[in-house]
């Protein structure tokens, strides 16, 4: 990527430097800094309150940060563009609660979340073509929900309405997937699937993993960031963080 | 290729609806002229007028469900841009009149003579051409639209504010218009109209025609609305309706599909409100008053919403309805039977009449429902 763009001031695909944010005098990032290299994924855990929601917020646009850097491939400066720009350079997200359209089927689901042009008249006189039709069928087929693609996303299970929106954001196809919590209010079963599913997704785009629950982080098995009050408190292999003391004192209280 | 947009997925309902539409454009014209007065057969040019005015609404309540059966924006002002292709036809009619007013003012409208005005503002420049009319009936609603859109949509207004300000809108501009030195009529409108292209307005042959192009009208809207719903920006327009945050990170700018169907829709209610005007005979600003734009979403409601021939349907009940109970023993009631009409089609039948028919439809194909989705809140 750095060899195509002359212009980039950092390797990484996601640069975040000093970046904080704060509500209402209530600093919810403070001094974050954080990089992920492509094709890299990482998981992010921490307290509640540790800011990893508005750090999504951040890197989607969402909230603007009031200092810091939050940048994109290199060169591109997040914090001057809207969510709509920053989903169509490549960034797409997963909701900690399934967000999917219920009144659509799930086929449509996966037909506006598909990488095609956005505007207004495209839209209006769009046309699937066979090789868009197949892509669909693949996803689809990838997140078991082939034999349902007629029916209402909204008459989906809970497990059933992650996998959709994991479905949508392989559509999209991004360059770095934002996933909040994807096994949050699962089964065990539907757990061990989805860490499948995401470290199949992770082999060809870069991954940011917001999960609480450390069994799954294991068994996606990388390199783990720990958010504490709005930065980062330790950063490695989950073992390795695991046993830091500072780690434990935070989220088993002092 | 318009064809083809048009007519995608034509669902039988529409092809019924379709039908319907062309039926009545042929039958009520041919009913009225070639059968005989005093035949059991003969339909009266008032009733044929009324029922004319109906259409109209019905395509006010199509463009209406447009944006908020589908797009979730509720407009409470959307008999401003009704009222507004309504002024346009009518400052058209009002220029045919030519020398024939009380006053003989070959150039000026008798309202301005009375004002003792001694020219044509320059607003009204060009509306002695149809073709410009015709042009600025589509223009002056779908400019505001698109203008107070713009402002309103990328500054994320939405929910009830947003309902609020377009409620706001229309009762700005019915202020404005019951202003004498606006240069409308003021509290009088525009009537006493004499041609339209050239034929009497009151002429039987051209209450027809009237009759016939509404419904033509009717047509090319539901046809236009329902092109657009089923395409694949209508899904994203639902999605928007749905799950407004989540379309954005999908990459949709969100405001931007807004502005579209809103300132369509607003094209669409200017004509209706300008085929309204000639088969009434008079636009004045009471057609501002919020309470229309609030009866509106009464009769998509009430025909249910999110399905176009829904909202026609509504319309048509609703008016119907009005007409029956306002002109006999009942009239004084009138208000309390709507109040309770919409009270209990929104506890009983959230999905108004059409809806509510293809549930039981439904449930009696197969007696075990497919779970189905709670229904979206009303905005």
């Amino acid at each position: 990527m750095t060899a195509a763009n002359p212009g980039a001031l950092t390797s990484s695909l996601l640069y975040l430097d000093g970046v904080s944010v704060s509500f209402d005098g209530f600093k919810a990032i403070r001094g974050l800094s954080l990089t992920i290299e492509p094709g890299e994924m990482r998981a992010i855990i921490g307290p509640n309150g540790a800011g990893k929601t508005t750090m999504m917020d951040i890197i989607t646009g969402k909230t603007k940060p009031d200092v810091g850097t939050v940048m994109f491939g290199g060169s591109i400066d997040l914090t001057k563009l809207d969510e709509a720009a920053i989903a169509n350079l490549g960034i797409g997200r997963k909701f900690q609660k399934p967000t999917v359209f219920d009144f659509h089927t799930i086929e449509d689901n996966i037909l506006l979340a598909l990488k095609a042009p956005r505007s207004v008249a495209r839209t209006l006189f769009w046309k699937t073509a066979a090789a868009q039709a197949k892509r669909i069928d693949d996803i689809l087929g990838i997140i078991k929900l082939g034999d349902n693609r007629d029916r209402l996303a909204g008459s989906l299970s809970h497990g059933q309405k992650q996998w959709l929106e994991i479905g949508m954001l392989l559509a999209q196809d991004p360059k770095l997937l934002l996933v909040d919590e994807p096994a949050a209010g699962m089964t065990d079963g539907e757990t061990a699937e989805t860490a499948v599913l995401l470290k199949e997704i992770a082999r060809d785009h870069s991954v940011i993993v917001v999960e609480h629950d450390m069994g799954f982080i294991r068994e996606l098995g990388v390199k783990v960031t720990v958010l504490h009050e709005g930065s980062v408190l330790a950063e490695g292999p989950l073992d390795q963080v695991s046993a830091n003391e500072r780690v434990v004192e935070v989220y088993l209280g002092r | 290729m318009i064809s083809r947009f048009l007519m995608q997925d034509m669902d039988r309902r529409g092809t019924v609806f379709l039908a319907l539409i062309a039926g009545l454009a042929i039958l009520i014209p041919a009913l009225n002229l070639l059968v005989p007065v005093g035949s059991a057969f003969h339909i009266p040019t008032s009733t044929m007028s009324l029922w004319g005015k109906y259409l109209c609404y019905a395509l006010l309540a199509i463009s209406l469900d447009l944006v908020w059966g589908y797009c979730g924006i509720l407009s409470l002002g959307h008999g401003a841009f009704f009222a507004l292709g309504g002024y346009a036809m009518g400052m058209y009619l009002m220029r045919q009149i030519g020398s024939r007013g009380t006053y003989g003012n070959p150039i000026l409208p008798d309202f301005m003579v009375f004002l003792n005005w001694q020219e044509l503002p320059w607003y009204w420049y060009g509306f002695s051409s149809f073709p410009f009319a015709m042009l600025m009936v589509l223009a002056v609603p779908g400019l505001l639209a698109f203008i107070f859109g713009w402002f309103a949509f990328r500054s994320r207004v939405t929910g009830v504010y947003l309902s609020i300000i377009t409620q706001a809108l229309t009762y700005a501009l019915l202020l404005a218009f019951f202003r004498n030195d606006m240069g409308f009529g003021g509290n009088n409108g525009l009537t006493d109209f004499k041609d339209i292209i050239g034929f009497h307005v009151q002429a039987q042959t051209t209450r027809a025609a009237l009759f016939s192009m509404t419904c033509v009208m009717l047509i090319a809207g539901f046809l236009i609305a329902r092109g657009i719903v089923v395409s694949k920006l209508g899904k994203v327009v639902i999605a928007i309706r749905d799950a407004e945050s989540r379309t954005r990170f999908l990459g949709y700018r969100v405001d931007r599909f807004k502005l579209f169907v809103f300132t369509v829709s607003a094209c669409m209610a200017g004509v209706a409100g300008a085929l309204y005007v000639p088969q009434v005979g008079i636009i004045n600003p009471s057609e501002f008053a919020p309470a229309n734009s609030i009866e509106t979403v009464i009769w998509v409601a009430v025909g249910g919403r999110g399905t176009l021939v829904g909202a026609a349907l509504g319309a048509v009940v609703v008016n119907y309805a009005k007409t029956v109970f306002t002109s006999g023993f009942m009239a004084p009631y009138w208000l309390f039977a709507l109040g309770a009409l919409f009270v209990f089609v929104t506890i009983f039948m959230p999905k108004g009449i059409l809806g509510t028919a293809r549930q039981l439809l439904e449930k009696r194909r197969k007696p075990a429902p497919a779970a189905t989705p709670e229904p979206a809140p009303a905005e």
